[in-house]
């Protein structure tokens, strides 16, 4: 490495070590850049790709409070969505080709979004888990070491939280109400809970990205971290909800102060990941549908603002003749 | 038909409305074409909606039998259901969704600010709250109209197709009955023979301005609004909006 590269290398480094954040107009290390715009934009793909197993269920929702309130929060992950892209677009990316290599496949999201939502009660796990997992990892990235990333995550946290609350209050309705809700919400708690482990990704030992991410402060807490304290917080809430957890090894250890629990199934983790889960498929085509068959109004918004301009500097033109 | 019956009725033709369009915008939710418009589609749904909760509520206390938004909404079938035909119609893309939407809202507005001197209190107070709403959904259906009319030769193309397709069901909004003269009369209800040169003003300024053709004034079609024959997509709506409530019947979510 040359001397000079070594010292700004150096010097952001120090920069990160004493807590300033990092800003689009800064130097910055390539590899530091581009770890961010696949980060930024995967958590942007996430929240849009994420409205479509939530978005199942608005034209079903039960009551007319409950359609509101789950429009309200697709909406939210859209603005999300937005809100990141634009933060990924700070750091010299364009939302367009962001949008492309989600398309063709080499771009990823989470992984929980490859499931289905089948009953009501998943609309409350999700809120719960889903958004209650997200907040684990969301919180700590309000501290990350990129200003733009750290600062939209205040915002959405703050969302998120409102969101998790909600969910939980659906499953809360549900637990409260006939056995068959109650039967609805033990269902959806049987079929989110592993995948929601899973958010935090790959066990600390198999992740590559985590120690020069956990240097650069771009992360400040590795996925095991984040996922026992996600299990901590989450089961005393299904235990307050009168649900069971889907795991027999789980179990309070008096010793660490933390919850034991079971053994991922890591094999189906990187199943979903490559594309074999059960909705991977349809989400996709889901996504990649509603693009193209949004191109003709994209382009003629475009060739619309076009001749508008054009009609105006005519316009300009005649008047200053006139004069 | 008794004052009292025609004063529910009519209600329910404006919760109606609210909720069956916002209902179909809502179906854009995730699916729009571009990330914003999403979003703003979904705003429009959401205002919708929230109007059919606190006109059927209203509407439930006037009709006096217990009954509030989500039974009136949740149990009421097809022949029940009080909307116009233009408001169950599907999605089909984006430009029916747009050329709908524009057609209803420019009615929509002109009908909710006569309704703001109404002499039904609630309905008044109801009217003076989603006027800015709709004034906002006029604008941006209204814009979109223009912006897809006047766009490329295929987005034109798309419009007046969705156009001519949906024009036939405008009839029916500004067509006054029975309900709306009884309502008329009791200084409830808005004027449709003054709202219609409005309307007819309001849609050929933006269609001219879009470079639409404005269809004939032939056919139309009607049946909505009394319930006596709605279009066969009403009872799909339904069938998925009410799924819950009717394969769970009593229970609170
Ligand atoms: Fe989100
Ligand atoms: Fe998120
Ligand atoms: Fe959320």
């Amino acid at each position: 490495m040359d001397p000079k590269q070594k010292a700004l290398l150096e010097q952001f480094q120090a920069r990160i070590d004493a807590e300033e954040k990092i800003e689009p107009k800064d130097w910055m290390p390539d590899e530091y850049r581009k770890t961010l715009i696949r980060q930024i934009s995967q958590h942007a793909h996430s929240e849009v790709v994420g409205m479509l197993p939530e978005g199942n269920w608005i034209s079903r929702a039960p009551s007319l409070r409950r359609k509101v309130a789950l429009l309200a929060k697709v909406q939210d992950e859209a603005g999300h969505g937005l809100y990141l892209y634009g933060a990924a677009e700070t750091l010299g990316a364009d939302r367009e080709d962001l949008i492309d290599e989600l398309h063709e496949g080499k771009a990823k999201y989470s992984s929980i979004f490859n499931y289905p939502t089948l009953s009501w009660a998943d609309i409350g796990a999700i809120g719960w888990l889903v958004d209650g997992a997200a907040i684990m990892n969301q919180v700590m990235l309000t501290r990350t070491s990129y200003g733009p990333y750290a600062r939209a995550m205040v915002r959405i946290c703050k969302e998120e939280s409102f969101h998790q609350r909600q969910g939980y209050e659906i499953l809360l309705a549900l637990c409260r109400g006939a056995e068959a809700q109650k039967q609805m919400a033990q269902d959806a708690l049987n079929r989110w809970w592993w995948p929601s482990l899973m958010m935090f990704g790959p066990s600390d030992k198999d992740s590559k990205h985590t120690a020069q991410s956990m240097r650069w402060k771009i992360k400040r807490k590795t996925n095991d971290e984040l996922r026992q304290q996600f299990v901590d917080v989450t089961v005393p809430q299904a235990d307050f909800l009168g649900i069971e957890v889907p795991d027999p090894a789980l179990k309070w250890n008096e010793e660490s102060g933390h919850y034991d629990f079971g053994e991922i199934n890591w094999d189906e983790f990187w199943q979903v990941v490559s594309g074999n889960g059960p909705c991977n498929r349809q989400r996709m085509e889901a996504r990649v549908k509603a693009h193209q068959e949004g191109a003709w109004v994209r382009e003629a918004a475009m060739a619309y603002a076009e001749k508008r301009s054009k009609r105006r500097e005519r316009e300009a033109k005649a008047a200053i003749q006139v004069a | 038909m008794s004052p009292h019956q025609a004063h529910f009725e009519y209600l329910l033709r404006l919760g109606d409305n609210a909720l069956i369009l916002g209902h179909r915008l809502s179906e854009w939710c995730g699916h729009g074409p571009i990330l914003e418009q999403d979003i703003a589609m979904t705003n429009i749904a959401l205002d919708q909606v929230g109007q059919a909760r606190s006109i059927l509520a209203h509407a439930g206390k006037v009709e006096g039998k217990g009954r509030d938004e989500d039974k009136l909404a949740y149990l009421r079938d097809v022949g029940e259901y009080r909307n116009v035909l233009l408001v169950e119609q599907p999605n089909e893309d984006f430009a029916f969704t747009i050329v709908r939407q524009f057609l209803f809202d420019a009615f929509n507005f002109h009908l909710h600010e006569a309704l703001r001197s109404s002499k039904d209190e609630q309905l008044r107070a109801i009217a003076e709250k989603s006027i800015k709403e709709i004034a906002y959904h006029l604008r941006y259906s209204s814009e979109w109209v223009i912006r897809l009319g006047d766009g490329t030769e295929e987005s034109h193309r798309k419009m007046q197709h969705a156009l001519n397709s949906l024009w036939m069901y405008t009839g029916e909004l500004t067509t006054p009955d029975e309900v709306d003269e009884l309502m008329l009369e009791a200084g409830i209800g808005a004027s449709l023979g003054r709202i219609k040169p409005l309307y007819d003003e309001k849609v050929s300024a933006i269609l001219q301005e879009a470079t639409l053709g404005q269809p004939e004034s032939g056919y139309m079609q009607s049946g909505g609004k009394n319930g006596k024959m709605h279009t066969e997509h009403l009872g799909y709506i339904l069938a998925e909006m009410q799924f819950i409530q009717r394969a769970y019947p009593g229970m609170e979510w």
